[in-house]
């Protein structure tokens, strides 16, 4: 019997690419008579552009072109806009300023130098009107789009009646995705006609889209590389307008165009998880059943498009309370659009809800595992449906084990090791396990070998080796003679990679593909293990979507995250020293990729909980931290052990494979883990992210508990 | 802090605030200039197109192993003259402020983030990239680490990540996981593959192997 491929720790596919530099980013392609982009960006927050004068810029060597709103292309799909409809920044179609930093004009020319330093010389005239960047002062523009109606489920803030309640304030500052490889776009117009794009993209076909209705031409006029990404978090889930920009250029020019961001210039066009104040309030029984719980959230936009998320979302079904109300706004800023940032707004949600229920604990003098064993949704109260499956309890159980809950002290300060003090914390996650509609396209070539296309992309989670070890295991070819390619528009439709689907999704289209070519082999008379014999190639297409169970059941990941830490009593500073993730995530395709998966999404919570934020100062608008040495990322040294656990049991419902999601789980709930344990380490209860050391002191400096046992160092 | 760029080597700046048309009276470069009719001169100081016609520099390199002899303006990095001009771009540009290391390349053995340095800066050295390291066929031990530990999901800063790892086991600080996370902290990783990379680079140090 062969050894099943899935469930083993394959290497990447693409590993040795990978490290040996041969992997080929966006950047990384060169065309021919290839020209660079420079931006210039609005220094101003709100108002119009009254001159722009490109003179010297023209003047300097290599300079093709200046483009602006004052010059540029007409996009056709502009025109369909409706009068005040908030749907999207229309790019150099007029002379409004939205935000600080909003692309004015691109520079071209001929090296990357002499575009950077013409665009210095572009001289910009502006109309300054008045802006708006923080969401305190302007709290009186909330308001509700019909995308995010109030909820309600019994009677309506029933915390209040309760004995024992907890009503706090958590905020959450602005990050910024930041992956490592920086935005940007290689356009070229083989005709006038027809485009084609070097993209940095969690979707080649969304790309296209846009393109297709932006500049109103046929699909196949419209071709998007995008084999490798250099990180997305969300970031690269939508075209931004400073890729329309240098297609614009582009399109003038009839020159390929690139056009790479810097860093600063990652904080304000590509997108960032919006700041946010959360009110949430829980009401419970002496005993600890939760009797109530309301969540109100308020989150920022653009003044250009509302976006909304789910930050509110697992209030509603995570624990099962018969009352539950939540109200989620948004307030117009002076800021560029946001977008999903993994974990988007479940995780958000996520630290409001599972700081809460630890405060909530604390009052009642309970251990917050039992508390959440206690109020364990068994059915999804929300939907009022079965889950497709759930082993929440059996991750608690296994993360506390694993972690030595046993032991925490629930009074806060008993514990020390080495002069700091010591604290465990835990919290769960929970996201959608989704499956979305795809297609893949499976090959027998006449040498045995397979080989399967799906316009898919791969951010980093190792798609096409998932890919290619579920294929291994229909088939019973081997691993080695199947190909997984990706990141090509022209190849079959597949969805983003987003919101934790894309195993779920095109791992089900390449089992029924798979399964149509065996099927089809077996009538030509060809069969395994080594399916020689075919003259020509074989070629089958097979699409596959979600059947009706998903109106049957409910279906989630779950994960639980432990932390122990340890804080410095003199100044605050938390170091996380160990950590335990476990995921109820379905079947594991590849453990070794799943892990990676899982503490990278623990890095990113370490960053969301200890160091990130992005600071504006209000007076212009703008970021004072916009680069990698100040807004702190956490680095190696900054990150602890981290043990990974699997549940591995399969989802009978999601899909043939039995996986859920995995990518937001890793990271939700995990800053509220590093809050509670630093409250049990300290007694002090941080609702603020990021959790700095002042924050952990009493904000003037002091320490707000007593050492009382001699520190022993 | 483990990042040192080789200062001594640096050309020393005589002025402050050297303009760009003072650049062009200075340079040693501008040879060809004392050929040049003193009126083309005049304009190159007042029209920048002109100007640019004058401002390469001769560079002599070896990357990789090979010499090359190049001709390149002298604001050039040494990163965007590897990505831009020489085509060799496994080097990644993360930052461009010598603060994330996805750019590190060895410079006479020694790894720098090549960002940070303009290219002319180099002249006469031995630059290795990501490219230069493995043994034809056979990858370098620290490249057949990384892929066994998975000691990365996008990919995007592991060619520095394996420059700034080789040189961590040289200069010997590579001798526990906690001496690794400290002198691998330049080489920003947002993946968060942070834990896998330092399996990866124990495993090649407690192998024995010469890197």
């Amino acid at each position: 019997m062969k050894k099943q491929q899935t469930g083993q720790s394959m290497d990447r596919v693409d590993g040795r690419l990978k490290v040996t530099g041969g992997a080929k980013y966006f950047a990384d392609h060169h065309l021919p008579d290839m020209l660079y982009a420079a931006l210039v960006c609005s220094p101003i927050t709100s108002g119009t552009i009254s001159s722009i004068n490109a003179t010297k810029a023209l003047k300097a060597p290599g300079v093709q072109d200046v483009v602006s709103h004052l010059n540029a292309p007409p996009v056709p799909g502009y025109k369909n806009a409706e009068a005040g409809a908030k749907d999207g920044l229309k790019i150099f179609k007029d002379n409004r300023i939205y935000s600080n930093g909003q692309p004015v004009a691109v520079v071209v020319a001929n090296t990357l130098e002499r575009a950077v330093y013409a665009a210095s010389l572009v001289e910009v005239q502006y109309n300054q009107e008045t802006h708006h960047t923080d969401m305190n002062a302007s709290m009186n523009k909330a308001f509700q789009n019909n995308r995010m109606k109030d909820y309600l489920r019994g009677e309506a803030d029933a915390w209040k009646k309760a004995p024992v309640t907890v009503d706090a304030t958590y905020t959450i500052p602005l990050e910024v995705h930041n992956p490592m490889e920086l935005g940007g776009i290689i356009a070229h117009w083989d005709t006038p006609d027809t485009l084609v794009l070097y993209a940095k993209t969690q979707g080649v076909k969304n790309v296209q889209d846009t393109m297709k209705k932006l500049f109103q031409l046929p699909e196949q006029n419209i071709t998007v590389h995008s084999e490798f990404v250099g990180g997305g978090f969300g970031m690269a889930l939508r075209v931004w307008p400073m890729e329309v920009a240098t297609i614009l250029a582009a399109k003038k020019i009839r020159k390929p165009v690139k056009l790479m961001l810097t860093r600063e210039q990652m904080f304000t066009l590509v997108g960032y998880r919006p700041n946010a104040t959360q009110q949430l309030s829980l009401g419970a029984t002496a005993d600890g059943k939760l009797t109530g719980i309301t969540h109100e959230a308020v989150a920022i936009t653009s003044p250009y498009e509302d976006f909304t998320e789910g930050i509110v979302a697992m209030s509603k079904f995570m624990y099962a309370c018969t009352n539950v109300n939540t109200r989620y706004q948004l307030v117009p800023l002076n800021m560029s659009t946001p977008v999903w940032m993994r974990g988007p707004g479940e995780a958000t949600g996520a630290f409001a809800l599972e700081s809460a229920i630890d405060e909530l604990a604390d009052k009642l003098h309970m251990d917050p595992l039992q508390l959440r064993v206690l109020n364990h949704a068994d059915t999804d109260p929300e939907r009022n449906l079965p889950f497709s499956s759930k082993y929440l309890k059996e991750a608690y159980l296994l993360g506390a084990e694993k972690i030595g809950w046993a032991n925490r002290n629930a009074v806060p300060r008993s514990l020390q090791e080495n002069g700091m003090l010591v604290g465990y914390g835990m919290s769960s996650g929970t996201f959608g396990a989704y499956r979305g509609k795809a297609t893949v396209s499976a090959t027998l070539k006449s040498d045995g070998s397979l080989v399967l296309q799906s316009a898919a992309s791969d951010i980093g989670p190792g798609t096409a080796t998932a890919m290619v070890q579920i294929a291994a295991d229909v088939t019973g070819i081997q691993a080695s003679k199947i190909k997984f390619m990706l990141g090509e528009s022209r190849y079959p439709f597949a969805p983003q990679q987003g919101g934790s689907s894309t195993v779920s999704t095109v791992g089900s289209a390449v089992t029924d593909a798979c399964q149509a070519l065996l099927q089809k082999l077996a009538s030509l008379g060809i069969s395994g293990p080594d399916f020689k014999g075919a003259e020509q190639e074989v070629t089958v297409t097979a699409t596959s979507q979600a059947g009706k169970e998903r109106d049957q059941y409910s279906m989630y990941s779950f994960s639980v995250h432990f932390t122990k830490v340890h804080v410095h009593p003199a100044t605050g500073v938390v170091r996380i020293q160990h950590i335990v993730s476990v995921a109820d995530a379905g079947t594991i395709v590849n453990t070794k990729t799943a892990r990676s998966q899982m503490i990278g999404g623990v890095v990113g919570g370490i960053g969301m909980a200890l160091t990130e934020e992005a600071i504006l100062d209000h007076r212009f608008g703008r970021f004072v931290n916009n680069n990698y040495a100040d807004y702190h990322v956490p680095v190696n040294a900054d990150t602890p052990p981290t043990d990974v656990y699997f549940i591995n049991k399969k989802d009978p419902y999601i899909n043939p494979m039995g996986a859920k999601g995995m990518g937001e789980i890793a990271l939700i709930g995990f800053a509220a883990a590093v809050s509670n344990a630093v409250y049990n380490a300290t007694g002090k209860r941080v609702r603020d992210l990021p959790i700095t050391p002042d924050k952990v002191l009493d904000n003037k400096g002091n320490q707000p508990w007593k050492v009382e046992n001699k520190m022993t160092t | 802090m483990p990042q040192e760029n080789d200062q001594q080597n640096y050309p020393q700046k005589k002025e402050k605030h050297e303009a760009r048309r003072d650049f062009l009276k200075q340079s040693s470069a501008m040879m060809a200039l004392a050929l040049t009719p003193p009126l083309v001169m005049k304009a190159a100081q007042h029209d920048e197109a002109i100007a640019g016609i004058f401002e390469k520099m001769p560079l002599s390199l070896e990357i990789n192993g090979k010499k090359v002899q190049l001709s390149v303006e002298p604001r050039v990095t040494l990163l965007d003259l590897l990505r831009e001009q020489l085509q060799l771009t496994g080097t990644k540009k993360g930052c461009d402020h010598g603060q994330c290391g996805a750019c590190t390349v060895h410079v006479n053995g020694q790894r720098i983030n090549s960002c940070l340095t303009l290219a002319v800066m180099q002249e006469g050295k031995k630059i290795t990239t990501i490219e230069g390291i493995a043994n034809g066929d056979q990858l370098h031990p620290v490249q057949e680490a990384f892929i066994k530990h998975d000691g990365f999901q996008c990919g995007y800063c592991t060619p520095g990540q394996i420059m700034s790892a080789v040189a961590c086991i040289r200069e010997g600080h590579a001798g526990s996981p906690t001496e690794i996370r400290e002198f691998m902290s330049g080489n920003i990783c947002r993946c968060g593959a942070y834990d896998n990379i330092v399996n990866a680079i124990m495993d090649v140090k407690q192998g024995g192997t010469a890197v």
